[in-house]
C-alpha cells in the first residue's frame, strides 16, 4: 500500500509540475514571440509554418522602428510626462494629505467627499469635454493636456491621509515641544513615516502614465508631444515600416523599460498592485 | 507661524501651530485641479448633450433630441450590446480561470512563487503592447495561434478578420491581461483565511470539494466581489484594444461604447451626439458604483 501510494503521490507532483510550466508558458511565450520576432528578417515572419529562432540577430528592426518617426522624441516626451506627474503629484497630494488627516478648517467633509468622488470618474467619461477644455485654453498638443488631469490624485490623497492617521498623536506632540515647525514635522516626521505608502502610490503612477496609450492618444495631435505609447500605433501608419518585425521591436522599446523594472522590484510591484486591491 | 502662547487652548476651528489660512493652501491645489479636469467637465458634458455642435459652426440646442436619435439607432444598440457582452464574458472567464489559478497557486515555494510572477507580467505591460503581440499571434495566415491549432489537428481560425470571431479574439486577450490581478488578489484573501478553519475540516474528512464551496468560497467572497466590480467597470471603459486590434470592426462587431463616443466625437464631429453617448455611459458606471458601495456598506455591517 505504501508503495503504490507514494508512486500515486509521484505522478500527481509531475502533472502539477507539468501542468504549471504550461500555465507560465502561456504569460511568458508572447513576450518571448515579442522580442524573438523584433530579430527577425521579414522574410522569416512571412512564412507557414512559423520559424521559431531567427537565423541571425538582426537588430536593423530596432534602428527602422526608431528611425520611421521621431522615435527618440517619443521615447523624451514619455520620461517628460511620467515624470512630470509623479513631481506634481508629490508636490500636491502629500500636503493636501495631510491638511485633511490633522487640521481642522471650514469645509474640510465638503472639499474631502469633493476629492473622494473624483475617484468615480473615470478618464474615458471626460475626454470629450476635457478636450474642448483644453482647446479653449489651448492647451491641446503640450504637456499640460497630459500632465494637469493625473498631477492631484485622489487615490493618493486617501492613501497617503490614511497613513498619516496612523501615526500616533504623541510623536507629533513631542516635535511641536522641541519647537519643530509644521514644515518640519511635514518633512522630517510624517513623510518618512508614509514612506511605503508614498513610494507605492508613486510607482502605480508610473507604471501607469508610462502605459497609457488612451489619454495622449486623444490630446495630441502633433509628433513634437507624443508619447511612446502612441508613438507605436504611429508605426503601423508609416509605410515602410509596416511589417511585423518592425511593429515587435517598437514594441519591445514600449515594454522593455517596465519588464526590467519588474525584474528588479517584482516583490515590490506586487505588493503595490494587491495593497491597492485591498484597501 | 507660531501662536502656541498664552493659556495653551486653541479656537474650534484652527490646527495648532498653523495659520487660519495654511490648511487652505495645502488643499487648494488638489480641488481646483479636480474640480477643473472631473467635476466640471462631467457637468460640461451633460450640457454638450442637449446641443448639436461640430466645433465649427454655432452650438444649436436640440433638447433630448440627442438622446431620442442614440436610443433610436440599432447601430448604438448594436454597441451597448457588445459593450455588455465583451465585459460579461471577459470578466465572468477571467474570474472562474482566477479562482482555480489561485487555489492552486497558493503555495510559497519557488516554482508557485514563479508562476504568480509570470502570469501578473501582463497587468504592468503596456495595453497597446499586449494588444499588437496578440494581434500578431492571431494573424491568420502566418500567426502563432493557427500554427498551434493546426498542430494540434484543429480547424485554423481567422480571428480578428471575421465578424464571428473577433469579438471572441479581444476576449482572449483581455483575459490574458487581466487574469494575473485577479489571482494575486484571490491569493492575498486565501491567505488570510486561518489556518485553524482548514485544520478543522481536515478533522472532520470534509471532502476537498466541499471544503471549496463551504469555506474557501465564502471567506474569499468580498474579494472576489471587489474584483467583479472593479473589473467589470474597466472592461466596460476599454478602449485601447479596440483601438489598436480592430476598430470596431469587423462589421461593428467589436464597436464598444468608449470607441464609439470617440468616433463620433473626433472622427465624425458630432460632439453632442458624443455627449449623449458618454452621458449613457456615464449613468450605467455611476449605477455599478453605487451598487457596489451599497453592497460593500452592507458587507460591512455585518461583520
Amino acid at each position: 500500500m505504501n508503495k503504490t501510494s507514494k508512486g500515486k503521490k509521484l505522478i500527481v507532483s509531475v502533472i502539477n509540475v507539468i501542468g504549471l510550466c504550461v500555465v507560465a508558458a502561456v504569460f511568458i511565450l508572447p513576450f518571448l514571440w515579442m522580442v524573438l520576432t523584433s530579430v527577425k528578417t521579414f522574410a522569416e515572419t512571412m512564412t507557414y509554418p512559423p520559424v521559431f529562432l531567427p537565423g541571425k540577430i538582426n537588430l536593423k528592426n530596432f534602428a527602422n522602428a526608431w528611425g520611421s518617426g521621431p522615435f527618440l522624441r517619443y521615447f523624451l516626451n514619455s520620461c517628460i510626462v511620467t515624470f512630470a506627474v509623479i513631481a506634481m503629484q508629490f508636490l500636491i497630494t502629500i500636503p493636501a494629505a495631510y491638511a485633511y488627516a490633522r487640521c481642522r478648517f471650514r469645509g474640510k467633509n465638503i472639499m474631502f467627499g469633493l476629492t473622494l468622488s473624483t475617484l468615480m470618474i473615470p478618464t474615458q467619461l471626460i475626454f470629450v469635454p476635457m478636450f474642448l477644455v483644453f482647446s479653449k485654453m489651448n492647451l491641446i498638443n503640450t504637456y499640460w493636456s497630459l500632465i494637469l488631469p493625473f498631477c492631484a490624485s485622489a487615490f493618493g490623497i486617501f492613501m497617503i491621509r490614511q497613513r498619516f492617521m496612523q501615526i500616533p498623536e504623541e510623536i507629533i506632540e513631542a516635535a511641536r515641544l522641541d519647537d519643530a515647525s509644521e514644515l518640519k514635522i511635514l518633512t522630517h516626521i510624517m513623510v518618512p513615516m508614509a514612506r511605503p505608502t508614498i513610494t507605492t502610490m508613486l510607482l502605480l503612477t508610473f507604471i501607469s502614465r508610462w502605459n497609457d496609450y488612451f489619454w495622449p492618444m486623444v490630446m495630441t495631435t502633433k509628433d513634437n508631444v507624443r508619447t511612446l505609447a502612441v508613438g507605436v500605433t504611429m508605426l503601423r501608419e508609416t509605410e515602410a515600416a509596416a511589417s511585423w518585425n518592425t511593429l515587435m521591436a517598437g514594441n519591445v522599446i514600449l515594454v522593455l523599460p517596465i519588464l526590467i523594472i519588474f525584474i528588479f522590484t517584482q516583490k515590490h510591484i506586487i505588493q503595490a498592485f494587491t495593497y491597492n486591491g485591498e484597501k | 507661524m507660531r501662536k502656541r502662547k498664552g493659556n495653551g487652548t486653541y479656537p474650534e476651528k484652527t490646527t495648532p501651530g498653523m495659520g487660519k489660512g495654511v490648511p487652505y493652501l495645502m488643499v487648494l491645489p488638489s480641488v481646483l485641479l479636480l474640480s477643473l479636469c472631473y467635476i466640471f467637465p462631467i457637468l460640461y458634458m451633460l450640457y454638450l448633450s442637449f446641443f448639436k455642435w461640430d466645433m465649427l459652426t454655432d452650438m444649436e440646442f436640440v433638447g433630448i433630441g440627442n438622446y431620442r436619435t442614440l436610443f433610436s439607432k440599432t447601430e448604438f444598440h448594436q454597441v451597448l450590446s457588445n459593450t455588455f457582452v465583451f465585459t460579461f464574458f471577459t470578466v465572468a472567464v477571467a474570474l472562474c480561470l482566477a479562482l482555480v489559478l489561485a487555489v492552486w497557486l497558493n503555495h510559497n515555494s519557488k516554482i508557485h512563487v514563479f508562476v504568480q510572477a509570470a502570469i501578473f507580467t501582463p497587468h504592468i505591460i503596456a495595453l497597446v503592447s499586449v494588444a499588437f503581440v496578440w494581434m500578431w499571434m492571431m494573424d491568420p495566415n502566418y500567426g502563432l495561434l493557427n500554427y498551434v491549432l493546426n498542430s494540434l489537428g484543429l480547424p485554423a481560425s481567422q480571428w480578428l478578420q471575421s465578424p464571428d470571431t473577433a469579438m471572441t479574439s479581444l476576449n482572449i486577450t483581455s483575459v490574458w491581461k487581466l487574469i494575473g490581478y485577479d489571482t494575486l488578489i484571490l491569493i492575498a484573501a486565501l491567505q488570510s483565511i486561518p489556518k485553524s478553519i482548514y485544520e478543522a475540516a481536515e478533522l472532520d474528512r470534509a471532502p476537498k470539494i466541499v471544503t471549496f464551496f463551504k469555506i474557501i468560497l465564502p471567506m474569499v467572497s468580498p474579494s472576489l466581489f471587489f474584483l467583479l466590480v472593479m473589473n467589470t467597470l474597466t472592461m466596460f471603459q476599454n478602449f485601447d484594444t479596440v483601438a489598436v486590434m480592430t476598430q470596431g470592426g469587423p462589421l461593428g462587431s467589436t464597436n464598444t461604447l468608449v470607441y464609439y463616443i470617440y468616433q463620433n466625437a473626433f472622427s465624425f464631429y458630432k460632439l453632442g451626439y458624443a455627449s449623449a453617448a458618454g452621458a449613457v455611459l456615464s449613468v450605467i458606471v455611476g449605477i455599478m458604483t453605487l451598487f457596489y458601495f451599497r453592497i460593500l456598506g452592507k458587507k460591512v455591517h455585518y461583520q
